[in-house]
């Protein structure tokens, strides 16, 4: 183990589909208790990077460690053992389409915990509430807004207390009233939950303000790992290029909303 | 919601008992299966032949039905070995004869028992040592031709 | 010439992973029935889509192939002057054949897609990742109840369409072209035996597994398969899955009718 208080830490990981090599020796060390947002174009395999760590698809080489075991070597038990652990927001929120949504929410706590039903429903009330959905329970996925659904699928993987929350693409498809909408969520969550939470977004430059360690993911490999500020003081030729196109932008929607203020 | 799950457990239950009925009429009605082990007296029989007679066939006496086929095998001396399944009520005397009977020129065998006149009924177990076996048709109609008759 | 060769070998090795994969599938969809929790809503609920729903197509395809037996079985039987052997001939050929495999067919073609189709979506829209990232084992969720409900209603169909069908040849060659009552009624009851009754319930449970088997499985694998991508990918495999099943159904009736009659 090379990092101390880090619970994910991906060592190598190569991975190719057919004669495509998505993934060229990944390294990146996620910390406790942080959120690490993992950037880059599309097409660069983050949504692959999320599922290596999730044990859903296995490297071609490379080891992936979490909480000091290896994910790539568990037994199926061992596996699904660890994988209570996580919640995950998928980037489609992927809920249950024939079930409504409370039963969405109550799933894991029926089929993974022997719970009693006062008490399921009891939680998933209080976690209706702690994300502003009281009173669609029984509306069913298909009635909700993108943002509604997003909320539904971040109650979901609340349900068990995952120690690490994992975001695909979190505010894809939604206007930027509902993305920031997201985001609060994300922040007002973490802090009271304390979670550590992976998010994988080209949503630049906004998710920015939500990240404690940013990872560029560029040509299969990441580039850096570093908190913000680190990022915009580095010299490599590539990640300045990344920077500049990026916070080009930052300066310019500062600038915006500057004049916005000002009423110009 | 609680309305819906109702309709779906009384449409499957209607169902799975109308299904139910089906199979215990297939099995009992029409396959003859016993289910509550019907007591029947078991009665075995040696024949030379017992060529087209299947198990389940009739076991008749003057035309009525008392019991079945139960099992055709061969036995230590290659005659065929027959165990009817008799009803209860109907006893046998121990020198009736069976014998091997069709219905119409080409229809199902049958084995058919002649009364006897002892005063002693045959028990379960016990073996017919009266019989006839099955006519070949064949063989009589050559038999003819060739006037060996 | 290599080149071609090389698809070959490629193409060869696809189809032996395809059905590695089917055989894994199998595996643990029946490990999962064994799992707990135990749950007796979800079989419930499957036991209405697949039996209870198909109810009214199996008694009207019942009726209809009973009642043409009749009308056929007649017609020929009467060249032969055995007009009596009808109630025989109506109730072997649909207790033997016509019942268990006709209920399979009619099955696929009304359940079995709708299974496919259902579980591909679920894996397109990354549901059954999600099942898995919660720790729920899909097989055991999602599966495992289709094949206990399945073996289940189909049995029960099948007694469905035998009955129906013995009542629509009695129909037709008794009622409606006169054939005797008795003999019918006699025959048909004297020629069934225990072993055609085991052999007709063996053919619908084997059916029954058989269809769920096929059509679960080229959903729940849709994304591995060739552009099985998006809402095409799973109407293919949808259409695939009931092509793959009709024709194992009929390929299965064969070994199973050649192993018992034997």
């Amino acid at each position: 183990m090379t990092c101390e208080n880090c619970c994910i830490e991906l060592i190598g990981i190569e991975k190719s589909f057919g004669a495509q090599k998505v993934l060229r020796g990944v390294n990146l060390p996620i910390r406790r208790g942080f959120t690490t947002v993992i950037v880059g174009e599309s097409g660069q395999g983050k949504s692959v990077l999320l599922k290596h760590i999730l044990g859903l698809i296995a490297p071609d080489a490379g080891q992936v460690i979490v909480e000091g075991r290896d994910v790539t070597r568990l037994r199926r038990s061992e596996l699904k053992e660890l994988r209570t652990r996580f919640g995950v927001l998928f980037q489609g929120a992927a809920l249950f389409d024939s079930l409504t949504v409370f039963d969405n929410i109550a799933l894991p706590l029926r089929e993974r915990t022997r719970m009693p039903a006062a008490e399921v429903r009891e939680k998933v009330r209080a976690t209706l509430e702690l994300l502003d959905l009281s009173g669609s329970e029984d509306k069913y996925p298909a009635q909700l807004s993108g943002g509604m659904k997003k909320r539904v699928g971040l109650a979901r993987a609340l349900q068990l207390d995952p120690e690490i929350l994992l975001f695909d693409e979190p505010t894809t498809g939604l206007d930027p009233v509902r993305s920031h909408e997201v985001y609060q969520m994300f922040h007002e969550t973490q802090k009271k939950l304390g979670y550590t939470s992976i998010i994988v977004s080209h949503d630049i430059p906004k998710i920015f303000n939500l990240a404690d360690y940013i990872a560029l993911l560029h040509e299969g490999v990441i580039q850096i790992c570093a908190t913000p500020e680190e990022l915009q003081r580095c010299e490599k030729p590539l990640v300045r290029a990344f920077v500049e196109r990026v916070m080009g932008r930052m300066y310019s929607s500062e600038i915006e909303d500057l004049a916005l203020a000002a009423g110009i | 919601m609680a309305k819906k799950r109702f309709n779906v457990e009384l449409v499957v239950g209607i169902f799975m008992v109308i299904g139910m009925l089906g199979v215990a009429y297939l099995a009992i009605n029409l396959g003859g299966i016993d289910l509550f082990g019907r007591d029947y007296t078991r009665i075995y029989a040696q024949f030379d032949s017992v060529s087209g007679l299947k198990e389940g066939a009739r076991v008749e006496i003057a035309g009525v039905l008392v019991g079945k086929v139960e099992k055709i095998s061969l036995d230590e001396d290659d005659m065929a070995k027959v165990e009817l399944a008799i009803f209860p009520e109907v006893k046998l005397q121990t020198d009736v004869i069976a014998s091997i009977k069709t219905q119409g020129i080409i229809g199902d065998k049958f084995i058919k028992i002649s009364p006897g006149g002892d005063d002693e009924y045959l028990k379960d177990g016990d073996q017919i040592t009266e019989t006839e076996s099955a006519i070949d048709l064949e063989d009589l109609i050559s038999k003819y031709v060739f006037g060996d008759v | 010439m290599v080149e071609w060769l090389e698809n070959l070998g490629a193409k060869a090795l696809g189809i032996l992973m395809e059905i590695g994969r089917a055989g894994v599938f199998l595996f643990w969809s029946v490990v999962g029935i064994f799992r707990p929790p135990f749950k007796i809503m979800p079989i419930i609920k499957q036991i209405h889509v697949i039996g209870a729903t198909s109810f009214t197509v199996i008694f009207f395809t019942g009726a209809f192939v009973g009642m043409v037996l009749g009308l056929q079985g007649n017609y020929t039987l009467r060249m032969f002057g055995a007009e009596g052997a009808l109630g025989s001939a109506v109730a072997l050929s649909l207790v033997r054949e016509l019942g268990p495999v006709l209920t399979g067919l009619m099955v696929t073609g009304r359940v079995g897609s709708s299974i496919c189709a259902e579980v591909g979506i679920m894996r397109i829209s990354e549901q059954i990742d999600a099942l898995e990232c919660m720790a729920i084992d899909p097989y055991r969720y999602l599966i495992s109840p289709k094949v206990v409900a399945s073996i289940i209603s189909l049995p029960l169909l099948t007694a469905i369409f035998n009955i129906v069908g013995l009542m629509g040849g009695f129909l037709v060659g008794v009622r409606l072209l006169g054939g005797s009552e008795g003999a019918y009624l006699s025959t048909m009851k004297s020629s069934v035996m225990a072993a055609d009754i085991r052999m007709c319930f063996i053919k619908s449970i084997c059916f029954a597994i058989l269809i769920v088997w096929i059509c679960a499985d080229r959903g729940y694998w849709v994304h591995k398969s060739r552009n099985g991508f998006g809402a095409e990918g799973v109407s293919r495999a949808t259409t695939h899955a009931v092509v793959i099943s009709s024709v194992a159904i009929l390929v299965a009736d064969y070994v199973i009718t050649s192993l018992l009659l034997a």
